[in-house]
């Protein structure tokens, strides 16, 4: 299990060998790879700041790992979530969930990247045509916690 | 003592990311911490802003929770990472 919020970029297909790396145990890998869209809510998006609440944030995705770990039985998770300035076309976050079948691969992506949405504390700032501006919250993301209770 | 924790939209609205406030136990918990933090005025307002999210000692928890002297206590806008 590894966590990490780094600046620096990623390279996810180094991130999902990581995943199955001499283990034979392993029979399925999921990985998730969300990227920064050049154009959001009616404006073309030039770039992002991505702020966080260092310390908490760790803790936060750690919890939400724990309760995967939990609820699935898993053989290794990878949770990666950049900070600070990035471009568009460039990687964000990875989720990468492995396990011996693929059912709880994919249900616990699903979960972990559904709870960092809404539970863990990264704000992003985009700079637009129109100028800077904090991107809302979306309810549809809310809602997308409903299918795990 | 209390530390407060801004973030984001809030803590560039009141040009300010954190302070220290002198622990008083008359306030009983965060929803009344925010409640006079609010009454400050100039700005302070958006922390009643019904989406306002906040944490006690770097986890997430409701506006009901109990302060406790040397908590650190967050307010923030809902998250949007990933």
């Amino acid at each position: 299990m590894a966590i990490v919020v780094q600046q620096a970029t990623f390279d996810p297909g180094a991130m999902l060998n990581q995943l199955h790396a001499s283990r034979l145990g392993v029979g399925a890998v999921v990985g998730f790879v969300g990227y920064v869209r050049d154009f959001n809510d009616g404006e073309e998006v030039a770039g992002m700041l991505l702020e966080h609440y260092p310390g908490m944030t760790e803790k936060a995705l750690g919890s939400i790992v724990d309760e995967a770990c939990q609820r699935w039985p898993l053989l290794g998770v990878e949770l990666l979530h950049r900070v600070g300035r990035l471009e568009p076309g460039e990687p964000i976050v990875f989720v990468g969930v492995s396990s011996a079948h693929r059912a709880a691969a994919f249900e616990a992506s699903h979960f972990i990247i559904d709870y960092l949405k809404t539970r863990a504390p990264f704000w992003k700032k985009e700079d637009t045509g129109a100028g800077p501006r904090w991107v809302d919250a979306r309810d549809l993301d809310t809602q997308a916690l409903e299918k795990w209770r | 003592m209390i530390t407060l924790q801004l973030f984001a939209r809030y803590r560039e609205l009141l040009d300010t990311d954190h302070e220290q406030l002198e622990y008083d136990p008359q306030l009983a918990t965060v929803g009344e911490l925010r409640d006079r933090l609010v009454a400050r005025g100039e700005g302070w307002e958006v922390l009643a802003e019904p989406r306002v999210m906040c944490a006690r000692n770097q986890d997430m928890c409701a506006l009901s929770e109990p302060l406790t002297d040397g908590d650190e206590i967050a307010f923030f806008p809902p998250v949007t990472g990933g």
